[in-house]
């Protein structure tokens, strides 16, 4: 933990003089809807600026808008004093601002050198100069301290690391002297976050400034010098990473109280037994998983993103499944191979993109609805056809006939849809990833009804979410997943700062009031 | 039917590696089979006949490769073939004089057809088996109004291109082979071929980088329509006279689709070489002659390529799934060692 010293006036705040990167006031607004309001930013040569939030904060945003994707609607960006202004990411790479994204953009069939010169590459008597592209990238990369890869390697067979290293490499290509990096370490294994951090120092060694968004506050605070919080597209604070420690930075991160927006449980819900049962379950993804989820009970999955979250639902379910350990549904020993098996044993999942995997979206409302139970449950098909209109009213869904294409109707509708053709199908548990992602608030208190409805009638649900809230509010225990295990259990209600706590391994966090109690030390035992 | 084990080890091959080992298959094979029909596979006119068969095939495939590795697809090659074939023909009426201004316009004729495929493609986003569907449907039915049978004639001349051989090897092979040299140096060595390959292999990724992807795109579809131009004369030069159906009657749509899929590109674009359509042109040339020395029935003939093409394609998807980082795999395969986990076991 970084120690309260007073701090030498030599932040890009306080230091009189022209900052390399200098964000004035940038806002911007989708659909009418303002998600970024009037930042600030300062970074000089060879500084860190740690850039934090919760999901929906703005980080993403901000980024974007800095990597020439999305044009800002107020404010501006100068580089090295001159203001810039960024149609194309091309340009903004020509700028000096190169970006290094979550999702790589690069081509695996492709070389390490053919991905770096991509749109640019060198040529010589009218022919690609190949010598020279090679020859430039093995350089680039001897530069940033890497030997193990050549640069005729093809993408494909690169670790996530490597590839990793291979966009850093892109960025620094173009002679960046800004380098933006989007949780870099979100697939990276600890040894390969040492990797990282040595080519970050490379890089601020030779005057490079680097802006770091993580999630993983330890990270944060062994990198950088600066951090700027966000809230809901505003700016908190930005402060010198020495005046702050973990657990305040995560106050700033959370700061707000948790509504009484979550339906409360529904009299006469019982807990029953066993429904969903782990024992040192395990795949490629996730790792000795021990978990029971039992009739009338909602458990809520938190961690962070690539924590194994959503991996652990679609292993329960059949997509991947477990190659180590037992699972149980109903006290029976299941090995399912498919999300068929798991249908038939009466395991349903919400996934987490309904336009991709939950819905047709060609298809009408009632064929959606029947989707499952037809081809799973063809003998059902009759009773869910009588039963699925009194499903979709109860749902309140506002559309217009149950011949509509799902295309048409309302995020919020559409999630309804998909869960009225699983609960079409009579589950006993039910999985959902996500289930409230990108809908407008009165259905997603729908939803919470529901969910509480089924709980009431004895249905197991597990649940995944990345909005914390949402998480606290509905869930009767929480499991918090980190780097594909289970970190550990908290009970209903428990703050923000302890759920983050086990899901960015950040020990300490725990809250003063909290910190006697008995399951917050079973907790940190569990983790380690 | 496959064991891990040789599935890995196919994994371990190159697809250009496992296409050339088929054709040495197929030759073996073929040759024994022939010998014990009392043929002889390795005749001198036996290989003409093959090389011929490859040389037109080949040219098509070549481009049709540019064209599937650029994310597209042409079927109006056989369309553009004959319109070649007659366009060339009435052109040059037999008149050595002649030669010259056929030739051309039958390439530029074929280039406009591919220019235009190709600016629907890329402008108007129309997936390039629908837009050269249209464009094949419009050239057939400008052909089947203005020509009734075959037109025009090709000068001794021209003829003769047809009929040179240096040894056993037909002139329009080495003509093929030279195209099939220049296409492989612009793939590797040009940064249109670069980023046809990056436009095929991720369009959005490409637009990121500052790709203008219509560049790729078009060229590609221009060269594939080009080449089938050139089929078309190879053709005219060996019959002589330019026939309105001499392209579908070759089946070179599919044909040289299943060439490039044989030969290890992917369909979907962004993978893929020329080098390995070669070995897929080879490799149905060959059948063919087999095929035909052993009196197979035309039936027969279209069921065994349709055969060895499913089953290709089914050996290289076995290599194409898409793998997500799994970090615990290593863990698996560590653990899977002293055998399967009972608990899993029992569950059978």
């Amino acid at each position: 933990m970084p120690e309260h010293e007073p701090v030498a006036p030599t932040t890009a705040r306080d230091t009189p003089g022209s900052p390399l990167l200098r964000v004035r006031g940038v806002a911007k607004s989708f659909h009418g809807h303002r998600v970024l309001h009037g930042v600030d930013i300062d970074l000089r040569a060879g500084q860190v600026l740690g850039l934090v939030g919760e999901n929906g904060a703005g980080k993403s945003t901000l980024m974007k808008i800095l990597a020439g994707v999305h044009a800002p609607d107020e404010g501006s960006v100068e580089i090295d004093g001159s203001p810039v202004s960024f149609s194309h990411p091309v340009q903004a790479q020509h700028a000096g601002l190169s970006t290094v994204f979550q999702e790589f953009n690069l081509l695996p069939e492709r070389t390490i050198a053919e991905n770096i010169w991509l749109g640019r590459e060198p040529r010589r008597r009218g022919l690609v100069d190949t010598a020279r592209m090679a020859r430039d990238t093995d350089a680039l990369l001897a530069d940033l301290g890497v030997t193990n890869v050549s640069a005729r390697q093809r993408v494909r067979s690169l670790s996530v690391a490597e590839q990793q290293i291979v966009e850093i490499a892109k960025a620094v290509s173009f002679d960046a002297r800004v380098i933006q990096m989007d949780e870099p370490t979100a697939a990276l294994a600890d040894h390969e976050v040492e990797l990282l951090y040595g080519i970050i120092e490379r890089l601020t060694s030779r005057g490079v400034a680097i802006v770091y968004v993580s999630h993983r506050l330890k990270e944060i605070f062994d990198l950088c010098d600066t951090i700027t919080v966000l809230k809901d597209g505003a700016q908190v604070t930005t402060m010198p990473a020495a005046e702050l420690d973990q657990a305040e930075l995560v106050r700033l991160m959370v700061g707000r109280s948790i509504s009484s927006f979550f339906p409360d449980k529904l009299p006469g819900t019982e807990l029953g037994a066993a429904r969903l049962e782990l024992t040192g379950a395990g795949n490629g993804y996730v790792d000795r998983v021990d978990l029971t989820v039992r009739g009338g009970e909602i458990v809520g999955i938190a961690g962070l993103q690539g924590s194994g979250r959503t991996e652990l639902l679609e292993a329960v379910f059949g997509v991947r499944p477990f190659s180590r350990g037992e699972m149980r549904v109903d006290g029976e020993t299941r090995r399912t191979r498919s999300p068929r098996q798991a249908i038939r044993g009466g395991v349903a999942m919400v996934t987490e993109d309904r336009k991709a995997t939950g819905l047709s979206l060609n298809q009408t409302i009632l064929d959606n609805a029947l989707g499952v139970v037809r081809s799973v449950f063809p003998g059902r098909t009759g009773e869910a056809r009588r039963r699925v209109p009194g499903l979709l009213s109860s749902l309140e869904i506002s559309a217009r006939a149950l011949d509509q294409e799902v295309q048409f109707l309302s995020g919020g509708n559409q999630q309804k849809v998909v869960l009225a053709r699983w609960l079409a199908t009579d589950p006993g548990v039910v999985l959902m990833d996500e289930p409230t992602r990108g809908i407008d608030v009165g259905a997603k208190h729908s939803i919470y009804e529901l969910m509480r409805e089924l709980a009431s009638q004895g249905v197991a649900v597990l649940m995944v979410s990345s909005e914390l809230p949402e998480v606290i509010g509905m869930s009767d225990r929480i499991v918090v997943m980190r780097d594909g295990r289970v970190a550990g259990e908290l009970p209903a209600g428990a703050t923000e700062e302890r759920v983050l706590g086990l899901a960015t391994g950040v020990t300490g966090v725990t809250p003063a009031p909290d910190a006697g109690h008995a399951p917050g030390r079973h907790t940190q035992e569990v983790a380690s | 039917m496959t064991s891990p084990s040789t599935s890995a080890r196919l994994t371990g091959l190159s697809s250009t590696a496992i296409v050339y080992s088929v054709l040495a298959l197929v030759i073996v094979v073929g040759g024994v089979l022939t010998a014990l029909e009392g043929r002889n596979l390795f005749s001198a006119g036996s290989i003409q006949a093959i090389l011929t068969t490859a040389s037109v095939l080949g040219l098509i495939a070549i481009g049709q490769t540019l064209v599937i590795l650029a994310g597209s697809l042409d079927l109006s090659v056989p369309f553009v073939v004959s319109l070649s074939s007659v366009l060339a023909a009435s052109t040059m009426a037999g008149e050595t004089g002649n030669i010259v201004p056929g030739v051309l316009i039958a390439l530029v004729v074929a280039a406009a057809m591919g220019l235009v495929t190709g600016l629907v493609v890329a402008l108007l986003h129309v997936h390039g088996f629908v837009a050269s569907l249209g464009m094949g449907l419009v050239i057939s039915g400008y052909l089947a109004t203005n020509y009734a049978g075959s037109t025009g004639s090709a000068p001794r001349a021209f003829r003769l291109l047809g009929a040179t051989y240096i040894g056993p090897v037909p002139l329009s092979t080495l003509v093929m082979l030279g195209i099939a040299v220049l296409a492989t140096v612009m793939l590797l060595r040009t940064r249109t071929g670069l980023h046809l390959y990056a436009v095929g292999g991720n369009r959005e990724v490409a637009r990121l980088s500052g790709i203008r992807t219509a560049v790729p795109v078009v060229t590609a579809h221009v060269l594939c329509s080009m080449l089938a131009g050139v089929a078309g004369l190879l053709l005219l030069a060996r019959l002589g006279v330019g026939q309105p159906t001499i392209g579908s009657q070759g089946d070179y749509d599919l044909m040289s689709i299943a060439a490039v899929v044989l030969g290890g590109t992917l369909l979907a674009g962004g993978k893929g070489n020329v080098i390995g359509t070669l070995g897929g042109v080879a490799i149905f040339a060959v059948l063919s002659q087999v095929m035909s020395a052993l009196e197979v029935t035309s039936f027969l003939q279209d069921v065994i390529r349709g055969l060895v093409i499913v089953l290709a394609v089914a050996v290289y998807a076995r290599r194409e799934i898409e793998r997500r980082p799994a970090p615990f795999d290593q863990l698996s395969a560590r653990e899977a060692l002293p055998g399967p986990d009972p608990a899993l076991q029992e569950t059978r």
